[in-house]
């Protein structure tokens, strides 16, 4: 599909191969080469927010919850093998656990979050369990099913302000605070799950992904490895959801939104599976432009699917992936 | 041979819908033996390790291992009692490294109890383990992804992940299929020298001759009935054993 009589050469950069392992610090410059993209996505994400006006400002807290939630779909089916589509779950329990302890108890969100996103990942946690035994679609099915099901069951018992919600909870002093909290939560989740993927932990995670009766022949049980998965998945996912109901000062039912379960999925799509940071960066992309299609209603949700069908069908690798590759190699076309 | 037996299986039957594939299979593994099972495909060999690491419930029969009753019990709480197994399909972990693939086991509650305390670098001992397996001739081996090692290595992979679990009995499910003469030939002093160690070993074989240089005695199983039991050489002339192997016919 090239030029006829040419093809294009990759060559890796020979770098790439003296900067994995313990080589990795023998100079500065393989130092550099190693901490360069690291670097440029932190001071990106710290940066970013100065640039913004008080309305994008508010869209970018909104793709920071999305970016956790893609982190925690991308850990548990990349590196657990669960297919989780309960984002929306996650977000809910959290929201309503912080936004019910501010509007009944008064506590302060300093306390509620924190209470709220542990609080959330072990109901979260609660409920997954018996579908644990369950693998692949399966899991996925009943996963997204959960958060309908808590939507109908607070109606149907009246809980917490019911269809209407509960409004004027406590919200954040001020935008900064809002931003430089959710863009703290996502550095510290993802540095901290690609390091625990390469622990003792996490190996036994990627084992169950790649061949679950192996481990139990190891003897492990692979429901106990999922809990603290699920676990883990959850507490990002609640934290977000905890987040989100005093960012708005308001809970409600839309917490359980089918939208927090899908989004994540493009947005990872996009990224790159198996990366955690290319979820984030989808989710960062992506919010904004749903944002900017705000006009067209519900047919956002067309958009989230255009961008999933077409990455999967011209770029299924998807964005880190790419880019990573560009990083370690570089091309030229030469006579054949 | 007066060695009191480790593992001790009665009455074991499991039915799969209509296909009876272990019928009251009744057999002593004695403790430091080599014992081999042969038998055509599908009579039933790897449903019985099924059914002893608890893969697999059986419909009737009990399972005593070292005393304990282990029918019933979950296939990660029979590893740990120290009965590792193989499998007859590879299952390494593809995606992680080859050493990496040993982290899995040395994280299992046996090993954390049994060496904690002087256990020391996790990644050391895999590669130790490793080595002791056949890996050291090329240096770098144990560093590749193990998607990416040939069956060989892949076979040698399946026994370290049993010996990472310091097992007192290793059951192997044709570790030897597929590989070539001379890579059976180097296995062969590894399992005589986990029987060295102590290892209890009970081994299912299509290849009868290097089974017959290891096993202290073998057991035929045909249809998920045993048919014979005994030391090799005298099994083999069992008028069954030959039908079986060989066909009733008048084919020679």
């Amino acid at each position: 599909m090239a030029e006829k009589g040419k093809r294009k050469k990759r060559m890796d950069r020979s770098i790439k191969v003296r900067c994995e392992g313990l080589y990795a610090i023998s100079s500065w410059r393989e130092m550099g080469y190693l901490a360069l993209p690291r670097l440029l996505l932190i001071a990106g994400l710290l940066v970013v927010p100065l640039l913004l006006d008080m309305y994008w400002q508010r869209v970018l807290c909104a793709a920071g919850i999305y970016a956790l939630l893609a982190l925690s779909f991308d850990f548990l089916a990349e590196y657990v093998g669960l297919v989780c589509l309960g984002g929306a779950m996650f977000i809910g329990f959290g929201g309503y656990t912080s936004g019910v302890l501010n509007a009944y108890f008064e506590w302060p969100p300093l306390m509620t979050i924190p209470i709220a996103s542990v609080a959330g990942a072990v109901m979260s946690t609660l409920v997954l369990i018996p579908c644990l035994r369950l693998r692949g679609i399966y899991f996925a099915i009943v996963s997204f099913m959960l958060p309908l099901f808590s939507v109908y069951i607070i109606i149907a018992l009246g809980l917490f302000g019911s269809t209407e919600g509960i409004s004027a909870l406590d919200t954040f002093p001020n935008i900064w605070a809002e931003q430089y909290l959710i863009i703290g939560a996502i550095i510290v989740a993802l540095f901290g799950l690609r390091r625990l993927v390469n622990e003792d932990i996490g190996l036994i995670f990627r084992g169950i992904k790649d061949n679950d009766q192996a481990v139990r022949a190891s003897g492990i049980s692979i429901t106990a490895y999922r809990i603290k998965a699920v676990f883990i998945a959850a507490l990002i996912g609640s934290f977000a959801g905890a987040y989100l109901s005093h960012l708005y000062g308001w809970l409600g039912l839309s917490l359980f939104a089918m939208d927090f379960s899908i989004l994540p999925i493009a947005a990872t799509v996009m990224g790159g599976m198996g990366t955690l940071v290319g979820p984030v960066i989808g989710a960062i992309i992506l919010t904004p432009m749903s944002e900017a299609l705000r006009g067209f209603g519900q047919l956002r949700v067309v958009l989230y699917c255009l961008v999933l069908i077409g990455f999967i069908l011209y770029k299924p690798e998807g964005l880190m992936n790419y880019l990573e590759r560009k990083y370690h190699q570089f091309e030229r076309w030469e006579e054949v | 041979m007066d060695r009191d037996p480790i593992l001790q299986v009665n009455g074991l039957s499991k039915a799969f819908g209509g296909v009876q594939a272990v019928l009251d299979v009744q057999f002593a593994l004695l403790r430091g033996e080599i014992l081999g099972i042969i038998g055509p495909n599908g009579a039933g060999k790897t449903t019985l390790i099924n059914l002893i690491t608890g893969f697999v419930r059986p419909d009737s029969g009990t399972i005593t291992f070292k005393g304990k009753n282990i029918r019933g019990l979950q296939p990660h709480k029979i590893a740990n009692l120290g009965l590792a197994r193989t499998f007859q399909v590879m299952r390494p972990y593809h995606s992680l490294p080859a050493f990496k693939n040993l982290i899995v086991p040395l994280n299992s509650p046996r090993v954390r109890r049994t060496r904690a305390g002087k256990l020391g670098d996790k990644d050391s001992v895999a590669i130790d383990i490793l080595e002791e397996i056949g890996f050291e001739r090329d240096a770098r081996v144990p560093y590749k992804t193990a998607g990416s090692l040939p069956l060989g290595y892949l076979k040698r992979l399946e026994l370290a992940r049993c010996m990472a679990l310091k097992p007192e009995v290793i059951l192997c499910d044709e570790v030897f299929s597929g590989l070539s003469m001379s890579e059976i030939a180097s296995m062969i002093p590894l399992l005589e020298k986990l029987q060295m160690e102590g290892i209890t070993i009970m081994m299912i074989e299509h290849r009868l001759r290097e089974l017959f240089r290891l096993a202290d005695r073998v057991m035929v199983i045909n249809f998920g009935q045993k048919i014979a039991e005994g030391i090799p050489e005298e099994v083999m002339e069992q008028e069954a054993v030959k039908a079986a192997y060989l066909g009733t016919g008048k084919r020679k």
